[in-house]
């Protein structure tokens, strides 16, 4: 992972920052410079609500090698309270009681080292509620 | 009078029982657990660290601080187990609150003391009007060596407070510090595991420093323990933090709140740090703390707090920390445990 | 715009060529084409290829490709779509002959994955995916297709069987196709009992690494009418389309717009109605996938695609046979050819030359070849002449 790779997506990776588009008020995650649906290029900025629902998921059990260690483990399309969807690790759950429509929540964790000596690297994932 | 305007604490959900800790090195787990006062431990999962510990610890204190964090004017991590060795913990903490860039930040280290330490620190700041807010937090996952009486009680959790001079909970009262250079427990760099004396750690080290700092605490502030409603110590096993009460005058009733290593371990930096967030969660106005931290090499910090009526309206703006102990709990085996906690060999 | 003929084939047998670089996958199966044409120049060359940097450190394919074809100092262009990367090299071809700009251009689609390892392979595909939002968080391409299929089977009640059944009829018909990587036959069990890659995703619903290349001469029809003795496939619709790269932001996870407007275009410029195509070849990437497509080509229903499936719709035999070739799943996924072997199929059919897989009567086919969960889609009609 390169260094200014990792720094730039950090209001997004660390704080969930997002944009509301002013024309239209449709969240968006992350940001961007124009709106979809709109073309407004006026944004708000903000941070994404925590509590979501899960919309569908999985159970990666063929990671790839920087996630060797974490196999298996369950990711899913998650629907935040803005409306914002996002998909993320679901961590610290049974997979067998993994299901859609679950009630979960947006910790900060780490997503994986560089090995030994790289930059760790965070972000976000969901846990149940 | 500067104090606590908000707490919080984490606990990861994983833990693992004595007895699967003691089947796989052939110990007598009913044995260690009545040596120790230790039932269980937390377990960190791979994901976390003490900087996402503190990260989610943290955003609970800012729920019960109710302020701007780009207020914070210093942040302060205090832990032995960073996970970097050149690159503070707390500017990741920093940013993922929000409150770069006009803010002071150090990593501290002082083993179990470290978070007791950000806390001295960032409550000398405000009170000296250098900054208006202070984040100080104490946080550790970290390794006890496979095989080795330590492994049982080296646990994970993070405690966070936030400093300040209006709108207080805890005022801090008094403070003292005690400090010398005891070879106890140490970890050299590059090295995996930290190592220890044995008995050693116990009087020369543990007891004489609390009860060093706990002596000088009561004198400097003229009161005496029954001034208490709630006592809790640096907490590296079930036993020395009631022994070490005791020896000051304290009761088992004064320290039962905060006593959270039988069932949690001890999380180092985090240990008597989590002990006052337990306390917080319960505490009444006007009821007084008495807090003394250890971290070998060797050092105590002790404060006196005195609850405000502000305690009420925040307790349940976040999670209380024994419901984060008690509840939503997943047991580990040994094997899964072990791979959590990187003990295995791998090929690089 | 002038009529579109496609005069000339070319494909050679996929799998783990261990022993062929990249410029002469691609050589060989040029020449076939260029030979199945009877042409004796071309004029350019479109070629799609998803990630010769990545797999093999090689760029600039327009370059190296006409070298080694003998064709230096033409006009040619390497395209990339992910894993419609082939499909739009024919889009490419197509436009330049129909708008007169050339009369005889090659198209052709290569990839060869083996040189690197599964693990570099599995990166080199993942780029097809949003690397900022799904990839850094820890997705893969099977867990992409894997949450399409848990949704589809939680909205629409499709079992795990029936998503199976499309594994299982690719590969019989991949056991008729020489050419097909793997042509072994397998049942629902087999594909049940493999192991686990994401859940509910197993290794046979998963369309394999693959070293191969496909190539096809376009020419306008009234070119080929004057030189061709085999019988005249036109090019009669071209549809494009893209979507959201991620796949969190799609409208619904289950649907494929981009394949749905693709679709839409395709029939529009042919005239024809998903009723009038008498077979298709679809991006199999995943058994999932083929579901979704053809609810999206609207050959079927939405939700009904398993128990279309599962009824043999889509079989050799069937109303509308899907995938004779083998498919993705059984012909193998050389990313950037396969959108170019496609059409192959199709021409091969409707010239009458599938053999053992010919589709009786086949006037009218469909190729649709899309990258990444479905963020690009060609689709390309053509009928006999």
């Amino acid at each position: 992972m390169s260094s200014p790779r990792y720094w730039r997506e950090i209001p997004q990776r660390y704080r969930l920052e997002g944009a509301k588009c002013k024309g239209c008020g449709k969240v968006f995650f992350p940001p961007r410079l124009i709106c979809p649906e709109c073309k407004s290029k006026e944004f708000e900025n903000i941070q994404l609500k925590k509590e979501g629902k899960i919309l569908t998921y999985t159970i990666i059990r063929v990671p790839p090698s920087r996630f060797a260690d974490q196999a298996p483990y369950a990711m899913g399309v998650v629907e935040l309270a803005d409306g914002v969807r996002v998909l993320t690790q679901i961590a610290d759950c049974d997979l067998e009681k993994l299901d859609i429509g679950m009630k979960v929540r947006v910790e900060f964790r780490k997503i994986y080292d560089e090995g030994h000596a790289g930059i760790i690297c965070y972000g976000y994932k969901c846990v149940p509620e | 009078m500067a104090g606590i305007i908000g707490y919080g604490a984490y606990i990861p959900r994983n833990r693992i029982k004595v007895e699967e800790i003691a089947k796989i090195w052939g110990h007598d787990a009913p044995s260690y657990k009545k040596g120790l006062m230790l039932e269980e431990k937390s377990v960190p999962s791979p994901d976390q660290d003490t900087i996402t510990m503190s990260v989610e610890a943290t955003h609970y204190a800012l729920k019960r601080a109710g302020i701007n964090p780009k207020k914070i004017g210093a942040v302060y991590v205090g832990s032995e187990s960073h996970p970097y060795a050149v690159k503070p913990s707390g500017t990741v903490l920093a940013e993922a609150i929000n409150a770069t860039p006009e803010i002071h930040c150090a990593d501290f280290e002082f083993a179990c003391k470290a978070g007791s330490e950000a806390m001295f620190v960032c409550l000398g700041l405000v009170q000296g009007g250098m900054i208006e807010y202070g984040l100080a937090v104490g946080a550790d996952t970290s390794q006890g060596a496979p095989g080795d009486a330590l492994e049982y009680s080296a646990a994970a959790g993070a405690a966070a407070f936030i400093f300040g001079k209006d709108n207080v909970l805890a005022e801090v009262e008094h403070t003292y510090s005690f400090m010398t250079d005891t070879p106890d427990f140490w970890r050299r760099e590059y090295e995996h595991y930290p190592r220890h004396a044995g008995r050693y750690t116990g009087e020369p080290a543990y007891f004489k420093h609390i009860t060093g700092c706990g002596k000088g605490l009561l004198e400097k502030s003229g009161m005496k323990p029954s001034d208490f409603a709630f006592a809790v110590f640096h907490q590296p096993n079930g036993k020395f933090p009631m022994r070490v009460g005791k020896m000051l005058g304290f009761d088992k009733k004064q320290i039962e709140t905060g006593w959270l290593c039988p069932k949690l371990g001890n999380t180092y930096s985090g240990s008597s740090p989590m002990g006052l967030t337990a306390i917080l969660d319960v505490a009444k106005p006007e009821d007084k703390i008495f807090m003394v931290s250890y971290g070998s090499g060797a050092g105590s910090d002790g404060f006196i707090f005195k609850i405000t009526e502000k305690i009420k309206k925040v307790q349940d703006m976040a999670p209380k920390t024994r419901d984060m102990l008690d509840n939503n709990k997943r047991y580990l085996d040994y094997g899964t445990y072990a791979k959590f906690r990187g003990k295995i060999r791998k090929a690089d | 715009m002038r009529d579109v003929a496609i005069i000339g084939v070319g494909m050679t047998k996929w799998g783990e060529l261990w022993e062929k670089p990249l410029r002469d996958i691609f050589a060989e199966t040029a020449l076939l084409a260029i030979e199945d044409a009877g042409v004796d120049h071309i004029d350019s060359m479109y070629v799609g290829c998803m990630s010769s940097g990545l797999f093999v450190g090689q760029e600039h394919l327009a370059s190296l490709l006409t070298d080694y074809l003998g064709v230096k100092n033409i006009p040619a262009a390497r395209v990339e779509s992910a894993c419609a990367s082939g499909g739009l090299a024919v889009r490419m071809g197509f436009m330049e002959v129909a708008s007169g700009m050339s009369d005889i251009v090659l198209v052709s689609g290569i990839e060869k994955m083996t040189d690197v390892t599964t693990d570099g392979a599995t990166f080199a595909l993942a780029t097809a995916a949003d690397q900022e939002y799904e990839v850094y968080n820890g997705i893969t391409f099977p867990g992409l297709y894997a949450m399409m299929a848990n949704a589809h089977m939680h909205k629409y009640g499709t079992t795990r069987e029936q998503i199976a059944m499309i594994a299982v009829k690719n590969h019989q018909h991949g056991s008729m196709n020489p050419l097909a990587q793997f042509p072994q036959k397998i049942t629902v069990e087999n594909v049940l009992n493999s192991v686990l890659i994401a859940d509910p995703l197993r290794i046979l619903d998963c369309s394999p690494i693959t070293d191969g290349a496909a190539a096809a001469i376009l020419v306008p029809l009234e070119f080929a009418k004057m030189h061709s003795k085999k019988p005249l496939v036109k090019i009669i619709g071209s549809g494009h389309a893209t979507d959201t790269i991620a796949l969190h932001s799609r409208d619904y996870i289950t649907e494929l717009k981009a394949t749905e407007l693709a679709g839409q275009r395709a029939f529009k410029m042919a005239k024809k109605k998903p009723e009038d195509i008498d077979l298709a070849e679809v991006h199999d990437c995943f058994t999932i996938a083929e579901l979704c497509v053809i609810e999206a080509l609207g050959f079927v229903e939405k939700g009904k695609s398993g128990k279309a499936t599962e009824d043999g719709m889509t079989a050799l035999g069937g109303k509308i046979p899907v995938n004779t070739s083998g498919g993705l799943k059984s012909k193998g996924h050389p990313v950037g050819a396969t959108g170019v072997a496609q059409v192959v199929e199709i021409v091969k059919q409707l010239r009458g030359e599938a053999d053992k897989r010919q589709v009786k009567n086949a006037k009218v086919g469909l190729t649709q070849n899309m990258g990444g969960s479905g963020g690009s889609t060609l689709v390309h009609i053509m009928e006999v002449v």
